[in-house]
């Protein structure tokens, strides 16, 4: 290893991306502006449902600084479809979205045609002189609900069902003491990072190349679906990512509008923009969760849980996006959580709405997955007798047991093990934290007006997917080190990571490197970042790319020396061998190219653990619910930088509070969407939740990769439901109110407890 | 629409002029005439706060602003508060604690933080929390933001000393 008089590796430094964030100098995309650029809106549609008629955008056209309405039309006869990036299932093929409406609408907010104009607002004013016939269709908005077939070739709205499991779960829960069966949901909502959308898409038509700039997440696997729908060869598409406002699983899949601003700046021959606004935001990016579930348990009479069996029923919107069912896959696959439960059987239905698609939120399918089973498990326990901690004390799977197969969950992934770790270690480390012993007492007790509940949470996380990730590193002429990778940058920190990676490797001063990331133009090959891989895997890459420079530096440097390897050192950006001469990195950089690719390639998953616990009040006249305390401790294997790992934690709880009480996307029976503002629908603000803590462990390094590292950026989030539900459900015990969906709001909460109260009146 | 008409103001303490339509935004005017693109629009109706700037003082929403409203006023933006290599103690707060991730948001909250502690050095974390909570952020959970700005006030009581003397 490098002399180095501090390893940046598990130290909280100040973040390399700051300076220019802090000053104004971030560069987003509706910060880009080119020579001859047009700006682009998109008519998307006001009706839930129905066909296209005829449209007119003759009066458009007509308008000063229209340079073009593009329609279905305008297109082409086939309208490309958008591929399944992920669980590509054959049953949603038929399913997936064009990337316009042509013959019929399906949601609010499907792109119908799009404006390009000299400013964004002659754009916007175009919009309103389209004329659309519209014949209306019923739309569909609940499972179920309607006889309306949303697609033509299908009987129902049924996109896919599935079975999964392992064991023998009826057996199991033949042979039980107790079970108990109860169904639960989870309220549609969204991500919402603070940018939204935007492309900067330009077209050379002399070289027939596109730059498209504003691309994220997944850039290589994007163009790839750009190249297919535009008839263009990959190696002539550039997508160019810049600085992200957030993304948080929904920001940078492949959308309409990635197809859409291309083809118009192609039509045009001019460079076109396209920001997106909020309200459309709302309406047209990937919305999530929204899944119900009936879930049963069967336990001995002692609380050893002996069988799960879960029915997960997933409100997918009008079309299967880029995700497929990665959302109710999930939610059935995590099911049984950190439990040790012998026998589980699972159902998925995937079923079609005429609602905006959905795709991945943070923690997807894992934040609804854990609120059904520790809201279930509270039940059984208080059923039985047994201690809430207790009963989860003694069906948490052992490190002994460990690594805990989950196979046959899901049908589109081969066998898994959950990793490494201490789950009762992590537990109670949380009952510590939150004072479970000393506060226990408070369940649903009525002080000063308000009642008091503590809950738990206890979940198991996959992270770090597969298959592979690339690295270059180049140090420059000045001595200064250029890495390239092919993860993407959503405003995670993930430059000052990868920075310190490569910092100590080469032992070469933090502030003399640069971190490109995700743009096509910077490898060959890259794999984007989703699904907590970016430090798995793309730091490993960065890793492995450092090693092999590392190779190089000193073989140059032992041929300008004259010293052999052995008796070299590299000392902050300088080889120095044993007899005192030294060569700077800069001077061997001048001398010849030193350059080195790495990469990573891995098939196995970590899983990071943890439990969360909350502390909250509750005041049954107004159904106001105040967070006093909250813990999250998670073990993530390794913290390369534990200040960046912690406000990952931080901002997840807070998005999962929010996801508990207040996001909502709402809709009418006519598929209309009533909350498209930021004045309608609720995040978290500075002054809801004020007291949270999390405790970031590095009990059990990942052995899946060369940096113990295990996924740290959802761990925060995917308890939130249960810990926060339970302990609502706690408080209000008393009462006779029990939880089983979600948001928890004041007028909901107010309802329950009017009625139970009414039902004690009834019965006595 | 040919009513573009120009609108003088000040600038992070230099004179300018944009030549805009009656419609235009104080932001979008910022943003696209004099491409101080460190002022962000995260809605455009006023609610998210990220394109606050600091207006005779206050902080108002530059999306709910005309241009054609900041004739004669003197206006700072983020830009005007510090910058990349000489970052101002609220900055470097910010840095210190990590409280920004995305950077989105950010420029609109270290306005309002600024506005507010040139007022009220003394904020407790109370009133500093009901004033931030008009910015909406999505990455910190606030918690680190809150820890900077209390952090910084002492920056701005120094301030205050030197005026009074």
């Amino acid at each position: 290893m490098s002399d180095v008089a501090k390893l940046l590796v598990g130290s909280a430094v100040e973040r390399m991306e700051d300076a220019r964030f802090l000053s104004g100098s971030g560069n987003f995309a509706d910060d880009l502006a080119v020579e001859g650029m047009l700006h682009a809106a998109i008519l998307r549609s006001p009706i839930a449902h129905a066909r296209i008629v005829a449209i007119d955008a003759s009066a458009a056209l007509a308008m000063p600084g229209i340079h073009a309405v593009i329609t279905a039309r305008d297109i082409s006869d086939t309208i490309p479809i958008i591929p399944l990036r992920l669980a590509p299932l054959p049953e949603f093929e038929p399913f997936r979205q064009p990337v316009i409406a042509s013959d019929k609408v399906r949601y609010v907010g499907e792109p119908i045609a799009v404006v390009i104009a000299d400013s964004r607002a002659l754009a916007e004013d175009a919009l309103e002189r389209i004329g659309i016939e519209f014949e209306a269709l019923s739309a569909v908005t609940e499972r179920g609900a309607s006889e309306t077939p949303l697609f033509d070739f299908a009987e129902d709205n049924v996109a896919l069902r599935y079975d999964a499991g392992f064991g023998d779960a009826d057996a199991a829960f033949a042979s039980a003491d107790y079970v108990r069966t109860e169904r639960f949901s989870v309220q549609r909502h969204t991500a919402l990072p603070m940018e939204t959308r935007g492309l900067l898409a330009e077209w050379n038509s002399s070289a027939g190349r596109l730059v498209v700039t504003g691309a994220t997440k997944v850039t290589f696997y994007n163009r790839r679906a750009l190249a297919q729908m535009l008839g263009l060869r990959e190696d002539d598409i550039d997508l160019i990512e810049i600085d992200v406002g957030g993304g948080f699983g929904v920001r940078g899949e492949f959308y309409p509008e990635d197809f859409l601003i291309p083809f118009a700046a192609r039509k045009v021959a001019r460079p076109v923009k396209w920001i997106e606004d909020r309200r459309e935001h709302l309406m047209a990016i990937n919305h999530s969760r929204d899944i119900a579930c009936e879930l049963s348990l069967a336990c001995r009479s002692d609380g050893m849980m002996l069988g799960l069996r879960g029915q997960v029923f997933a409100d997918m919107g009008a079309y299967i996006r880029t995700n497929g069912g990665v959302v109710p896959a999930k939610a059935a696959q995590f099911l049984p959580g950190p439990y040790r439960i012998p026998h589980v059987s699972v159902s998925v239905e995937a079923f079609m709405t005429s609602k905006t698609p959905v795709g991945t939120y943070r923690g997807p399918g894992r934040f609804e997955a854990n609120f059904f089973r520790e809201r279930l498990i509270d039940m059984a326990a208080t059923d039985l007798g047994i201690d809430i901690a207790e009963f989860r004390r003694k069906n948490l799977i052992t490190e002994q047991e460990l690594p805990y197969p989950i196979d046959g969950l899901v049908p589109y992934e081969g066998p898994t093990s959950y990793d490494t770790g201490d789950y009762v270690e992590v537990f109670e480390r949380a009952l510590k934290e939150i004072g479970w012993h000393e506060k226990r007492h408070l369940q649903g007790k009525l002080v000063d007006g308000v009642r008091h509940g503590i809950g738990l949470g206890c979940f198991v996380e996959s992270g770090g997917a597969g298959p592979k990730e690339n690295a270059a590193l180049t140090l420059e002429k000045d001595g200064s080190l250029t890495v390239a990778v092919g993860s993407s940058v959503l405003g995670q920190g993930l430059e000052t990571v990868l920075g310190q990676i490569a910092s100590d490797t080469l032992s070469i001063p933090f502030d003399r490197i640069r971190v490109l990331h995700g743009s096509t133009t910077l490898l060959d090959e890259g794999f984007g970042t989703y699904h907590s891989r970016a430090v798995v895997m793309g730091g490993s890459a960065v890793l492995d790319a450092a090693i092999r420079l590392r190779e190089k530096i000193l073989q140059q440097a032992s041929n300008h020396l004259g010293r052999p390897n052995s008796e070299l050192k590299i000392i902050n950006a300088n080889v120095v061998a044993d007899n005192g001469a030294s060569v700077s990195f800069a001077a061997l950089a001048a001398g010849c190219e030193l350059q080195a690719d790495g990469t990573f390639s891995n098939e196995v998953r970590t899983y990071s653990y943890g439990t969360h616990a909350a502390h909250v009040t509750v005041d049954p006249r107004t159904g106001a619910v105040k967070v006093l305390d909250y813990i999250a401790v998670e073990d993530v294997g390794r913290a390369i930088n534990p200040a960046i790992v912690h406000g990952q934690a931080i901002g997840a709880i807070v998005q999962g509070l929010g996801g508990v009480f207040l996001d909502h996307l709402i809709y009418d029976d006519q598929g209309q969407l009533l909350n498209a503002s930021l004045a309608d629908y609720l995040v978290p603000t500075a002054s809801d939740f004020p007291v949270l803590r999390a405790v970031t462990l590095e009990l059990r390094p990942s052995p899946s990769n060369p940096l113990g590292a295990k996924g740290a950026g959802e761990g925060g989030i995917v308890a939130v439901a249960a810990a926060t539900a339970n302990a609502v459900a706690a408080a209000l015990a008393p009462l006779n109110v029990e939880i089983h969906h979600l948001p928890l709001t004041p007028p909901r909460l107010w309802r329950l407890i009017k009625n139970a109260h009414a039902r004690a009146i009834t019965a006595a | 629409m040919t009513s573009a008409r120009p609108v003088h103001f000040t600038v992070n303490g230099a004179a300018a002029t944009v030549t805009v339509e009656p419609r235009t935004t104080l932001a979008d005017a910022l943003r696209n005439e004099l491409r101080l693109t460190g002022t962000h629009l995260g809605c455009e109706h006023g609610v998210c706060g990220a394109c606050t700037v600091i207006v005779d003082g206050a902080a108002v929403r530059g999306c709910l602003v005309l241009a054609a409203q900041a004739e004669g006023r003197e206006i700072t933006t983020v830009e005007g508060l510090g910058s990349a290599a000489h970052l101002s103690a609220l900055q470097l707060a910010f840095r210190k604690h990590h409280a920004l991730q995305c950077g989105f948001c950010t420029a609109g909250i270290l306005t309002t933080a600024h506005a507010l502690l040139t007022e009220e050095p003394h904020a407790d974390e109370d009133r500093i929390r009901e004033v931030i909570s008009g910015n909406l952020c999505r990455c910190t959970g606030y918690l680190p933001i809150i820890a900077a700005i209390m952090e910084a006030r002492i920056a701005y009581r120094d301030v205050q000393c030197e005026a009074a003397q």
